[in-house]
Parts: structure tokens; sequence; C-alpha cells
């Protein structure tokens, strides 16, 4: 058991930022070259203006026609992305980890209550997804068992850290698999529908940018 | 255009796709799908195809989902489902079938509107994915007969229509000649070398609609512009290739009517009230031939008629009565942001103004346009059952006491026209310049 907790804490820590790191930086260099290539609108027509703006309107909950015809959806993507994105970066336990292993700097940390807060509106934002996923019929239309997997494989690292934290029955094993559940998302992000992570403001930016620039209409 | 549409189990009879479809075989549908695959879809294709998390949240965009009731297969990422992602999957190894009903997703029940894109988190384009299906249908051979009839004119004539060269200029002299009756001195200048203005229509306009012709002549004569229009080919700024997916003759169709503009030593083309030919002129032909913008300076109709009211060229004798409302073309509005001069040029020339809702870029759109209605007879019935949305829009507002509905664009008219008759809601549906005729001191 110790082996097994030193190698998921150890080496496989590093190997999972290596393929997270190496792989979205592999795939963004990759596409974007080909992206040159093939797509030359995408660069030519690129104005970081109307990107920005774009972000904007839809990283601003209720900011969009969309947002606003759907609060619910609305609500329980921001909040599952603002636990699933930033709460990890703010996680006492994390930033001790980091500063005592490699960094060597600690910085503040969200109070652990609020952290626990966030896991469980994460989690329950993810079984928003799940259940709409199964009966909204147009989500369930278009669902396919990687949907289910890569919301599987985001909202594990909360479940099982909720579960460690609060040291709920077998939390020994949950602290493992906390760990073992962040390396493999890290993992999958550039191999899976979770690098939306970082195409999602190129994708946004292209629209917004051929609908603030050539179209001269709003995009939100 | 009255022929009943035909249904034969789940599919829609149409000659070409069922033409199309009988001399497809599985190979050769493999080696179309793979080539286009490992060709023209680049890293937008697959930023695309990957970044959709399969949220539907573009589905309340799209007239015809709403329409169906909510129907999934109607949605925009449904309809992705149903034929590029499954093509991507099994890398072309589908059955005739398959292309047969993709085919009919793509060219008819997608107006290429591009509302969803303004409703997906991530700002993905299906307009564009559903025109990459049609481009492969197209290397198939299986596009809906009328619409590939018009690209064959296109090819043949470079116009839409069939209209032959002197067919086209006695057209002009008609109704030049007509025009005087009106307009002592009225003048269709043709080929004037060195005009201000290059003013193209569609291939319809002498076709089937060309009291819009003179009208225009009208309009330019009363406000003194120095216009002309060409009696040779390029005189046609439509462009039905775009969307069958003949992008090589879309580039041809384009340099055509770039280089008679050029020929002509004009400053700027003005185009009638057409959305699509306006997005080909402006956004798409333009790229296909290596010009990020127009090469040649070129304004929409609305835009135009914005103008003379702001320069004082045309004044309105006595405005337009009866309560309308605005139709929002996809093309000019989404494509062009022309929404608050088009309300300009109305409020200009019409007492009462209705919104219908919603408006501006967020307008439904009209179910006709991206080549839909040119896919002819077969499909009307399913474009207006699909477009149950706009009819909604316009009880609205007919409600609200409005007699005429304006579209500025020929699509839209033809679409909006069917809604209204297979819905009974008694609009008239008029032109800006329509009009404008109407209204003006001449």
């Amino acid at each position: 058991m110790h082996d097994i907790y030193s190698f998921v804490s150890g080496p496989l820590v590093w190997v999972a930022f290596i393929i997270f790191f190496g792989g979205s930086a592999v795939k963004i260099l990759a596409w974007n070259s080909l992206c040159k290539k093939k797509d030359p609108t995408v660069h030519n027509y690129w104005s970081w203006i109307h990107v920005f703006k774009s972000l904007r309107h839809w990283l601003t909950p209720f900011g969009t026609l969309g947002w606003k015809s759907n609060p619910g959806m609305c609500i329980a993507t921001f909040a599952f992305h603002l636990g699933v994105v930033i709460l990890p970066f703010f996680i006492y336990a994390h930033i001790i980890l980091l500063e005592e292993s490699v960094l060597g700097i600690g910085w503040p940390a969200v109070p652990d209550s609020v952290a626990d807060t966030m896991s469980i509106i994460v989690v329950v934002a993810a079984l928003y997804f799940l259940i709409r996923r199964i009966i909204v019929p147009e989500a369930k239309y278009v669902t396919s068992f990687s949907d289910y997997a890569v919301l599987a494989i985001a909202a594990a690292p909360f479940i099982t850290g909720f579960w460690a934290y609060h040291h709920l029955p077998g939390y020994s094993v949950a602290g493992l698999l906390h760990i073992l559940s962040g390396e493999i998302m890290l993992a999958a992000i550039p191999f899976t529908r979770l690098s939306h992570m970082f195409f999602f403001p190129f994708t946004r930016g292209y629209i917004g940018s051929e609908f603030g620039a050539v179209r001269h209409a709003r995009d939100w | 255009m009255g022929e009943p549409a035909e249904k034969n189990g789940h599919f829609t009879k149409d000659k070409g796709i069922d033409e199309g479809c009988r001399r497809l075989t599985p190979e050769k549908i493999e080696s179309v799908v793979k080539k286009m695959l490992d060709t023209e879809a680049g890293a937008r294709m697959k930023v695309y195809v990957e970044t959709c998390v399969h949220c539907g949240l573009c589905s309340e965009a799209c007239h015809y989902y709403n329409s169906h009731d909510g129907d999934p297969t109607f949605s925009p990422a449904g309809k992705v489902k149903q034929t590029l992602w499954e093509l991507i999957r099994k890398k072309g190894r589908v059955s005739v079938d398959f292309i047969r009903r993709a085919t009919e997703i793509s060219y008819t029940e997608c107006n290429l509107c591009k509302r969803c894109a303004m409703y997906c988190p991530m700002g993905i384009d299906v307009a564009y994915m559903m025109l990459f299906v049609r481009r492969i249908c197209h290397f198939l051979g299986t596009s809906p007969q009328y619409i590939q009839d018009t690209a064959h004119s296109h090819s043949a004539t470079m116009n839409q229509m069939w209209v032959k060269e002197d067919e086209w200029i006695d057209t002009l002299f008609w109704q030049e000649e007509e025009a005087r009756d009106e307009m002592a001195g009225l003048e269709i200048p043709m080929d004037k070398e060195g005009a201000d203005v290059m003013y193209s229509v569609i291939g319809p306009e002498p076709k089937f609609r060309a009291q819009l012709i003179y009208q225009a002549a009208v309009i330019f004569n009363a406000a003194g512009i120095d216009w002309t229009m060409p009696s040779t080919t390029g005189w046609d700024n439509s462009d039905m290739c775009m969307y069958t997916g003949d992008n090589d003759m879309m580039a041809r169709l384009k340099r055509t009517h770039y280089e008679t503009a050029m020929k002509l030593k004009v400053n700027r083309i003005v185009m009638g009230e057409c959305g699509h030919a306006f997005r080909s002129v402006y956004d798409v032909g333009n790229r296909a031939l290596g010009w990020r913008m127009p090469p040649v300076p070129m304004v929409h109709g609305i835009e135009f008629y914005a103008e003379l009211f702001r320069e004082k060229k045309i004044r309105v004798a006595k405005k337009y009565e009866p309560p309308v409302t605005i139709h929002d073309p996809c093309n000019v509005i989404r494509g062009r942001g022309l929404h608050e001069e088009l309300r300009y040029v109305t409020h200009q020339i019409c007492e009462n103004v209705v919104e219908m809702t919603p408006n501006r870029e967020h307008n439904y759109c009209c179910a006709a346009g991206g080549g839909v209605i040119n896919c002819g007879p077969p499909f009307k019935n399913k474009r207006v059952e699909g477009n149950r949305t706009k009819a909604d829009q316009l009880k609205d507002v007919k409600a609200q006491g409005v007699k005429t509905c304006i579209a500025p664009c020929h699509n839209c008219h033809g679409g909006l026209e069917d809604i209204i008759h297979g819905y009974e809601l008694g609009l008239e549906l008029k032109f800006l310049g329509d009009i404008i005729y109407e209204v003006m001191e001449k």
C-alpha cells in the first residue's frame, strides 16, 4: 500500500504533468501549423479586440442570450468550471505539497470550509450535467459514452477529495484515489473533449473575430 | 412551382438525389469522403468536432428544431451527428442511404443562417460543417436536382436562370422603355465606363421580377446617380454554386462579377436587395479568390438607400401608412450588421413600424436561405413546416396590426411568401425598393 502511495504521489505526478503540458503543447502547436496551412482564414481574420469582446460576454454569467434563456445550464456551467479550474490552485493541502516538493514558495489558500462547499458545488453541478444528459432530449441525442466518461473523469477528483478530507469510511484509499483521479484528469485533457479547456479561447475567438470584424454583428 | 412533394419512406423524392444515389457505390463514397477529410478538412474542422461538448445549447437557435417541437434530430448538433461525426467516425465507410440522408439534411434542413453560432458557448460554426457535408455530396453527385440545375446554369451562362445575353439586354431596354413613360429621359446606362456605380442584380430579377429593375432605375435616376449596368456576363451577382459545394465555380462567378466592375472602372458596386448574393460577394467569393475583403468596394441595397436618404438625394412625398414589420435577413444582418441601417431606411419611408421578436442579429431565418428554396418544389412543404417559428413571429406582429412585412432579400421573400400562404397569415411582402419607389418624390 505504501509503495503504491509513493508511486502515485511521486513519479506518477510527474508523468501526469508531463503528459498534460507536453500533450497540450504538442497538440496546440501541431494544429496551429495545420491551421496555418489549411485554414488561412483563422489567422487572417483574427481580431484581438473582437476576441476579447466575445470572450468577455461568454465568460460573464447571463452575459449572452443563450445563457439567459438557459439559467440552469448557465449557473451549473459557471459554478462547475470555477470549481474545476480555479479551486485546485487554492486548496491548502495542494499549496503545501507544491511548496514543500518543488516550488519552494506558497500563496494564500481559500479557507477549508470554502473549498469544501465549492467541491460540493462541483459535484452537484456534475450531477446536473449527468441528469440533463439523460433526460433532456437534445442533449441525450448527441451524447455518447465518451461524454459520460469525461464527466466522470472531471468529477472524480472532487468526489474523492471530499471523501478523503472528511475522513469518511475508507478514506485512506480515497486519498490515493484522489491523487490518481487528478492525474487521470490531467493526462486526459489533451486527448479527450476536455481539450475544450484550451481550444475554447480559439473557437470562441475565431467566431468572435468573424462576427465582430467582418460581419459587424454581435455573437452573443 | 406547385408540384406536390413525394415521400419515399423516410426520404423525400428528388430526381437529383435519387439518380445520384443510384450511381453510388460504397467504394466511391469511402474514397471521396477520405479524400475530403485528408485534404480540405483542416484544423478548424478537427477543433470543431473535438471541442463540441455535446451540450445541445445550440438547439433553441434553430427554427427547424423549434418548429418540430424540439425534435433533437433537427438541432444543429443533431444534424452534425447524423452527418459529419459519423463520416469521420466511420472514415467514410457509410451506406448509400446514409449519404442520401446526409444530402437531405445538409441541403434542405439547414439554411446556413449561423444563428446557432450565436448560441454555442464554444462558438462552433455548424454552417461551416454543413457546407463541408454539401461539398462531399457535390463530389458524390447527389445534390438535389433543382439547385444543381441553377449551378449548371451558372457554369453554362454565368447567371443563375439560363438568361441569354440578348434576353438580358432586351430586358434592360424593355424596363427602360417602360419607365420612360413615367419619368421622361430616364436611362438605364449600359456599360458606361467610369460610372460611379455598377448596379448588379440576381438572375431571377430579369427572369421573374423585372419590375425591380424598373424601380431601381427610377430611384437611381431620381437621385441623380452616375450609374451603369453591364450588358455582359458579370451582371448577375447571385451564386448557387456557393451552396451546392462547387467552390471552383463559385470563385469563377465572383471573379467575373468583380472583373466586370473593374473593366467598367466604376468606383463601387451597388447590389440589389439580395442576401445570399451579398454573402457570396462580400464574404465568401472574395476569400475563394484570395482577397481578404472584396477587391472592389461594394454595398448592399440597404446601405445604398440609407446613403440616399442621409444625403437627401431622394425625398419622401408621403410615408407609407399601413403598419409594417421588418424581417432581418441573415446574410446582411448577421452577415454584415446592417440592422440599424435597415431600421433607419424603414423609418424614413414608413409611418408605423412594429418590431418582430426576436429581431436584429437574433432574428429567425426565413427557412428559404442557404439554397434551401432553390432545392425546389420537392422540399417546399418541409420548408414551410420547418418554420412554424417564423409563422408565430409573424402572427404576433399581425395581431398588433401589421399589414406588410419588409424583407430586403430575395430568398427571404420566397420563403416568407410560402409561410404566409401556408399559415394563411394574409400579410403583404415588400422590398425596401418597392416602398421607396411608391413613396418617393419622382
